[in-house]
């Protein structure tokens, strides 16, 4: 048992290494090709796009959300913003409908159905060659949409490009620690960009061009991550997608640990499902990094966080189990654990310079996303606060995930 | 649409880059863990020569009162080699070389022994000393328990010697201990205390009423005075 606990432990260790080092290597071939813009950027033409907001009880951050909008640097003429009420409870109703005043604004009040309803809305409404969404609880930089338009314009094969995401005003540790979570994603989503991997088209700010919708069909539920579905499905049909990594969104983020937990839930349930879903891709060279890299990878993180969880709950627990044995046997005398040290026992299993390995690597992954997010001080010791928080708790939401989707699956599988 | 090559290259390179890796972590485990080897040889040939030059000065001085020999002839470093083995043993993995040294150990500790006795017999003084026999074959939490219990004694009275054995060691010379006090795998922990012989758990109490009764030590420290170092 011991041993093919062990062999199982060797090879996830092998796999987490080779991740962070297949990213690594991946910025080193691209690093020149990493700018960030500063000056104003010309468009040879600025296309019309449409942006939906859909909210669903958003009274504090909507108002926020669509100034952010129409303050974007981009012909006002150009840019049609759809507020689509999904059947809110609150004040959301008379917030937007304030709005109606703005000649670029429409707002569509329908009956609660989920976000993707709302999205499919917009889409059936909107008569623009491109489309993003824009979640009411995040505001853009000005300068991001001409920055992702440039994209497509360099590129006519681009279909889809996605923003680099940052938290907006981080205030409780949770979601300081959530910052850097973020920051760490701005780089390995550059990485998956310059892969043609990218798995999730986030809710804030990707924009579409409209043919993915005519061809592929519109959102879908899809385990309540419809913005994860539809670049599966573009990867599956080979449509190309982008990372623009100076493309700035905020988004407000869970400040408590139980609201972090159940987002993150959603998240990797959904990872695991669409993954489910559409496991017929795996492996399968015509589609690419994202067959080969991307959910092996999502795969395997989920795995190896959790069995090293495992292992650390058994070494807590032998731990306590120790000490119960101490108490029995010598009382509260702990006199004898003095703590003399001696370099003599210090672990040097090949585990641990792997371990040293895959820290440095991730290390680096959040410092160089730290650059990319222009965040002022890059060598911030906020970021220690990401290491505790997502130590501790992630692997929670991993096996929970896991759980869920085992005893969803289980009919099917009769 | 999209042109979606794989760069079969790079998946080897990295690959490559990971194998590497791997084997650098094994090579500066198994360089450290050997260090660590020769460390514990270090330690053992010091004891040995310790030991040696003890029963060699014990010749010499035969002539000459117990009161030079008594306190210098004990290696110190005994306690230490064998929190060291056994943390070898459970973190470097039971290779040959940690079953080796343990043997060695185990001869090591059964020398010191006899020449505390020999000192003692000489001298007629009582040497504290007890003999602990303990398995690491079965899982026995008796035998944790136990060994917390006379490291306390150990740490409380410095005269005191304790030899321990695993019963499962593969040396004659172990196992002619195990015979010539009829220890049997099934009553470990066991101890032995001035020719008498305790199968079974004894608790820190007992013990130390008992050791002190008979050997009338010294403590060194107080019980609650636990954080100063005695080094």
């Amino acid at each position: 048992m011991t041993s093919i606990l062990n062999v199982i432990f060797y090879v996830l260790t092998f796999l987490s290494v080779y991740v962070q080092v297949f990213f690594f290597v991946t910025f080193l071939e691209n690093r020149k090709k990493i700018v960030i813009r500063n000056g104003k950027i010309k468009l040879a033409s600025y296309p019309s796009v449409t942006i939906v907001v859909p909210c669903w009880n958003e009274e504090e951050t909507v108002a926020k959300t669509v100034h952010s909008l129409l303050d974007l640097d981009y012909p006002k003429d150009k840019i049609k913003i759809f507020l689509i009420n999904d059947g809110s409870t609150d004040d959301t109703k008379n917030v937007i409908n304030k709005f109606t005043e703005f000649p670029n604004i429409k707002v569509f009040h329908k009956e609660n159905g989920g976000k993707f309803t709302a999205l499919n809305l917009g889409l059936e409404k909107s008569e623009t060659d491109f489309f993003g969404c824009l979640d009411a609880d995040s505001f853009v930089d000005s300068d991001a949409l001409v920055r992702i338009m440039s994209y497509f314009e360099k590129d006519s094969m681009t279909m889809a490009v996605a923003p680099a995401v940052v938290v907006h005003n981080p205030i409780s540790i949770v979601q300081m620690a959530q910052q850097t979570d973020y920051n760490m994603g701005i780089f390995f989503k550059k990485m998956l960009g310059f892969l043609g991997a990218i798995n999730v088209t986030p809710g804030p700010f990707t924009i579409f061009r409209k043919k993915v919708f005519n061809d592929l069909g519109p959102y879908k539920h899809a385990h309540s991550t419809e913005d994860m579905e539809i670049a599966y499905r573009m990867q599956k049909h080979n449509y190309k997608i982008e990372n623009c990594n100076d493309a700035f969104v905020y988004t407000n983020t869970p400040e408590t640990i139980k609201k972090l937990y159940k987002q993150r839930l959603r998240w990797i349930y959904g990872f695991l499902n669409n993954t489910l879903d559409y496991r017929s891709v795996l492996f399968k060279k015509k589609y690419g990094n994202f067959a080969f890299f991307t959910l092996p990878m999502g795969v395997i993180s989920i795995f190896s966080v959790s069995y090293l969880f495992g292992k650390i709950v058994y070494n807590v627990g032998h731990f306590f189990y120790f000490k119960v044995l101490q108490w029995r046997a010598i009382g509260f005398d702990f006199g004898i654990s003095n703590f003399n040290f001696d370099p003599f026992f210090i672990n040097t299993e090949s585990f641990v310079f792997l371990l040293v390995v895959v820290y440095v690597l991730v290390m680096f992954a959040i410092l160089f996303g730290r650059k990319m997010a222009q965040e002022k001080n890059v060598f911030s010791l906020s970021v220690l606060y990401f290491f505790p928080i997502f130590g501790i708790i992630a692997p929670l939401w991993f096996l929970k995930a896991i759980y869920n989707t085992i005893l969803s699956r289980k009919p099917s599988w009769r | 649409m999209s042109s979606n090559n794989i760069d079969w290259k790079k998946y080897l390179i990295v690959f490559l880059i990971t194998t590497g890796l791997f084997f650098t972590a094994i090579y500066l485990s198994n360089y450290f863990g050997g260090k660590k080897i020769n460390q514990l040889k270090t330690i053992q040939d010091q004891i040995a020569i310790d030991i040696l030059s003890s029963e060699t000065q014990f010749s010499l001085l035969s002539e000459l009162s117990c009161k030079n020999i008594s306190d210098s002839v004990f290696s110190k470093e005994l306690a230490e080699l064998g929190s060291k083995l056994e943390w070898s043993q459970e973190n470097l993995g039971a290779t040959e070389e940690v079953s080796y040294l343990k043997k060695y150990y185990s001869l090591l500790q059964i020398k010191d022994y006899l020449l505390a006795k020999k000192i003692s017999a000489r001298c007629g003084t009582k040497s504290a000393f007890i003999l602990y026999f303990y398995t690491t074959a079965a899982n026995c939490t008796l035998c944790e328990e136990e060994s917390l219990v006379l490291s306390t004694l150990r740490a409380k009275y410095p005269e005191l010697r304790v030899y321990s054995f695993d019963y499962s060691t593969d040396l004659s010379a172990v196992t002619s201990m195990l015979q010539i006090y009829k220890i049997k795998d099934t009553a470990l922990p066991a101890l032995v205390i001035d020719d008498s012989v305790f199968s079974g758990f004894q608790t820190l109490e007992n013990l130390e009423a008992y050791i002190k009764g008979i050997f009338k030590l010294q403590e060194v420290k107080p019980s609650t005075n636990t954080n100063t170092k005695s080094l």
